[in-house]
């Protein structure tokens, strides 16, 4: 099995999909069916060889697995290899990105009746360049794949988007080209240090320290544009709002972790004394982002900006976990991302029902749903509680294991983040109550319909996993734990080194 | 060599060939009357690529001929390459188009053969004789291509503000040239590199030339503060000659502009590279923020060239083979994708009447769908976006300017083309976001529709296979070094 090229397998079937739907011909109705037909297969086929992956993954070793090799590019001294691998923190990454467009192709089926056959393209294009990055070991590589996202996600929230998605489509772009052009100087920058474009010979490079707060910086340019960090979070309310269900679950779900896994795989690693100098200013900006976009959610009356500021804010308790630079805080980040990313991609899912429905995002619209909704009414709580870390949820790991590594760093960080949890299960909380309880003052409430058993379907896999993860972590952290302790000494054993003299700069 | 002994002809067999090739098809047309436009286009387009061969078939070997005034070598070839397959498809764009117009006549295939040897003159130039030679017969001809049409006053104006800056830069030129001699006391590249590798100091009148001479080739290249004319130029002449315009006149004058700097002037370093610097800089934030407020297609497509410029630019201020190969690099997709936005913009007519503004484009990937993702890519790769070629190319301008430690050109190169993507995505958003407009004419020409087939696939697929492309720039651009 091992000798299969099973990541390029991954990460390229969606193109092959994508190029049989550009050949289907004839009728708009009879295109469109098979559109969607053979995306959803072709989608269903790259999840399950994922799940492959994770079968066969070797949780013990910290090592990249799955490694393949290829020349690509080679001219005078300048070599870039086709070179991909994963490692326990990228491998659920890939999963995600494989399970969500399943569900994002599945939750188009009906809500997407303009062009189909160019939406299932993009999307499966779109998973490719998602699967591509995160699996990607060369750093031209890894900006190809990052920096292409951006065009199908563009199209994405720009055709099938809503009234303002121009604006929104264009500020998404160019906020994220920005910050990601400067990220591919860095890039150079590092080629020309360490003579090689290869990502496992950079994380095993010592970079002088003035030059690594540069490279810090250019980098976290690029990444705290995509987690969004604030005050670079404002394109994200925007891009939700206006983006259609899918285009938001993949954005909340896969996009915003290309940066927090930026974070992770480059910045700590090849950065350790930058990081290590940077750290007050990390903690800073990630308390301001979980307690101001907290307050900010508090009072929006869109339920698709409330919960992207609530995604800011949870990308907040990541970035916080990442700099924390301990095992259980940057184990509780990653986890932290998986669980946001099933949670909020089902959250948005959840408004997409609603908005079928009423073609409303307006809490004020809404109310007493649960009269006639009680399906939708259990599984909009159960998410819900997820998102403010009950117990038992997925949140509650990531976000117990960030603050329990935070602690032993800062008490005062740990202090504001628990604050901000308060403030979470306020603001999800008084959206759940405005929208479900009460009593339906609406006429045409009152004959809303019930979850279809489509709608069931989709929500079903990502409760189960939201659950598991809750309840069961271990299947999780067991692959997460060896690769992150690995990055965790390492990083500690740089910033020991000249610890004194890098804190005493 | 004595001077009575007969030049060495063969280093310029090629442009003799194109010479005479030319002369025949302008006695073709003579006798065959009006009707021969057809024919002797085609006639033309064999021409090049017979050309093409034999420029090949004389290798990459540096020789030099005419008594030292003239060079081939790989650097010569590549872009050679270059600018014959740009005027070989702008004589094919622009057969239908003629008819169209009622301006197929003979005279224009056989104008753009002289003006592509004129080109082919200027990239082999080893004196500075022979620069002014091959520039004048250049423009000589493009002033008179640009008003082509010459029923319609915009073509006409188009050729006479080309033609009035034109021969003022050719001036500036000339004096540069004069103070270059009246200092150095030789025209030759070779004895100037010579004179300037020493211990002696550049004395003040050679610098002064040599800036004269590069304003000349700034206005060729059209750099920014020499760029006025170009916006104008673009609009006013026919589209075909737009699009030939666009593409080989400035791999031409770029190839020039390299080979003066890098082979006489290498000595002088330090002295040129602040004005190139300047004009990549000034170049790159004028393209990008005043090509944001057109709302001609044809208009926007020239401020977008002089950006493109500015990053081409940025390869030749770091002046060392790797920069010298990003430029190469950058003008062969600049070409690819700058062939193939023509060709689009060719397509967009409606009852046989042309059109040029962005929002005639609305809702095109809904009537034409094909037409509207091929406009995309090259949208996409101008702006520099991967997986397209116009990220690679991008790739090694910077990495050049990296490795010279150019570190605020690059940044601020990397900033610009963040606000130029603004002006590609809109037309992007034109097409793939807005209600269609109507539909453009069809079917599409049979020899457009090739055009755009090959340089579409060629600019989303060039990562699949980089290395041709980018090893023979690599050689070109060893070439000019190896002295």
């Amino acid at each position: 099995m091992s000798h299969w090229p099973l990541l390029s397998l991954v990460t390229f079937l969606p193109l092959v999909g994508a190029g049989f739907i550009m050949t289907t011909r004839g009728d708009a109705e009879i295109v469109a069916r098979n559109a969607r037909n053979i995306a959803l297969s072709t989608s269903v086929i790259v999840f399950l060889l994922s799940i492959a992956l994770w079968i066969d993954f070797d949780p013990a070793t910290a090592a990249f697995q799955f490694v393949e090799t290829a020349r690509w590019i080679r001219i005078g001294g300048f070599d870039i290899n086709y070179h991909m691998g994963i490692d326990g923190i990228s491998l659920f990454f890939v999963l995600l990105s494989t399970l969500l467009t399943v569900i994002c192709v599945a939750a188009s089926w009906i809500s997407v009746h303009a062009q189909v056959k160019e939406y299932m393209i993009a999307f499966l294009v779109l998973e490719t360049l998602m699967v591509g990055m995160f699996c990607a070991l060369d750093f031209i590589l890894f900006y190809v794949f990052f920096e292409g996202v951006l065009i199908p996600m563009f199209l994405i929230i720009g055709i099938w988007g809503h009234s303002n998605r121009v604006y929104a489509a264009f500020k998404f772009f160019l906020y994220t080209l920005l910050g990601s052009v400067l990220m591919l100087l860095a890039i150079l920058a590092v080629y020309f240090q360490t003579g090689s474009t290869d990502i496992e010979v950079a994380l095993n490079h010592a970079f002088p320290f003035a030059l690594q707060k540069w490279l810090f910086l250019a980098f976290f340019a690029s990444f705290a544009v995509k987690v969004p960090m604030w005050p670079v979070h404002t394109w994200l309310p925007d891009a939700h709002v206006e983006a259609p269900t899918a285009g938001s679950v993949i954005l909340a779900g896969v996009l915003l972790k290309m940066g927090g896994y930026g974070f992770v795989r480059f910045s700590l690693p090849m950065f350790p004394l930058a990081a290590h100098y940077f750290t007050p200013l990390m903690f800073t900006l990630s308390a301001v982002a979980v307690i101001y976009t907290s307050l900010v959610a508090l009072a929006q009356t869109n339920m698709k900006k409330l919960i992207a500021y609530s995604s800011v804010a949870h990308m907040g308790f990541v970035t916080m976990g990442i700099f924390a630079v301990t095992s259980e805080a940057v184990q509780g980040a990653v986890i932290q991302m998986l669980s946001h990313g099933l949670v909020s991609g089902a959250l948005f899912l959840c408004v997409g029902v609603l908005y079928d429905r009423m073609h409303s995002y307006d809490i004020a619209r809404y109310g007493g749903l649960v009269e006639r909704m009680p399906a939708y009414a259990f599984v909009f709580m159960a998410f819900t509680l997820a998102s403010v870390g009950l117990p038992g949820t997925s949140g509650f790991v990531g976000e117990f294991l960030i603050l329990l590594g935070t602690f032993r760093v800062s008490t005062l960080e740990c202090f504001l983040a628990a604050t901000a949890m308060f403030l979470g299960a306020a603001y999800m909380l008084y959206l759940y109550r405005r929208v479900i309880f009460g009593t339906i003052t609406r006429d045409d409430l009152r004959n809303i319909l019930d979850l279809s058993p489509r709608e069931k379907a989709l929500f079903a896999p990502l409760l189960i996993l939201v659950l598991w993860m809750g309840i069961y972590p271990s299947s999780f952290l067991g692959p997460i734990r060896a690769s992150v302790d690995h990055l965790v000494q390492q990083v500690s054993a740089a910033q020991a080194v000249v610890g004194p003299r890098a804190s005493a700069d | 060599m004595s001077p009575t002994a007969a030049p060495d002809f063969l280093p310029a067999l090629p442009e003799i060939a194109l010479a005479c090739g030319a002369m025949v098809l302008l006695l073709v047309g003579v006798f065959r009357g009006e009707r021969s436009a057809r024919l002797v286009s085609w006639l033309s387009v064999l021409v090049l690529i017979g050309i093409l061969v034999l420029a090949a078939r004389l290798g990459l070997d540096r020789r030099i001929g005419f008594y030292g005034m003239f060079v081939t070598d790989a650097f010569a070839l590549f872009m050679k390459t270059l600018v014959l397959i740009g005027s070989a498809v702008a004589i094919v764009m622009a057969m239908r188009f003629n008819e169209e117009h009622q301006i197929a006549r003979f005279e224009f295939p056989v104008l753009i053969l002289l003006a592509t040897t004129g080109m082919m003159v200027m990239v082999s130039a080893n004196d500075l004789i022979t620069l002014y030679l091959g520039l004048e017969l250049q423009s000589l001809a493009l002033y008179v291509v640009a008003s082509f049409d010459r029923d319609s006053v915009r073509s006409s104006e188009a050729g006479l503000k080309y033609f009035v800056l034109g021969a003022l830069s050719s001036g500036m030129l000339l004096y540069g040239a004069s103070m270059v001699y009246g200092f150095a006391g030789t025209t030759s590249f070779t004895a100037l590199a010579k004179m300037l590798t020493g211990e002696s100091a550049a004395s003040p009148g050679l610098i002064i030339g040599m800036v004269f001479i590069s304003v000349g080739l700034a206005f060729k290249v059209s750099a920014v503060p020499f760029h006025m004319w170009v916006p104008d130029v673009y609009e006013g002449a026919p589209t075909p000659v737009t699009a030939f315009f666009a593409v080989a006149p400035k791999m031409a004058a770029i190839a020039l502009f390299m080979r003066f700097m890098i082979e006489p002037f290498g000595g002088m370093l330090a002295e040129w590279r602040q004005v190139i610097v300047f004009l990549s800089i000034a170049s790159m934030i004028l393209g990008s923020v005043a090509a944001i407020a057109q709302t001609s297609i044809k208009r926007l497509m020239a401020y977008s060239s002089i950006g493109h410029i500015g990053y081409a630019l940025i390869g030749l201020a770091v002046a060392t083979p790797a920069g010298i190969r990003g430029v190469l690099v950058y003008m062969a997709i600049y070409l690819f994708m700058n062939v193939g936005t023509f060709a689009v913009i060719l397509c967009m007519k409606q009852q046989g009447k042309m059109l040029e503004g962005i929002n005639d484009l609305a809702g095109l990937s809904r009537s034409q769908p094909g037409l509207a993702l091929a406009l995309a890519i090259f949208m996409f790769a101008m702006a520099g976006i991967p997986p397209t070629a116009g990220f690679f190319s991008k790739l090694y301008i910077f990495l050049a300017a990296i490795d010279a430690h150019l570190n605020a050109l690059a940044v601020i190169g990397v900033v610009t083309s963040v606000v130029g993507a603004f002006y590609y995505l809109r037309i992007v958003k034109v097409m793939y976001f807005d209600d269609p407009a109507g539909a453009f004419d069809r079917p599409i020409a049979v020899e457009l529709k090739a055009v755009l087939v090959v340089t579409a696939i060629v600019t989303l697929f060039f990562f699949l296979l980089p290395d041709p492309l980018a090893g023979s720039a690599e050689a070109a651009a060893a070439s000019l070094f190896a002295r």
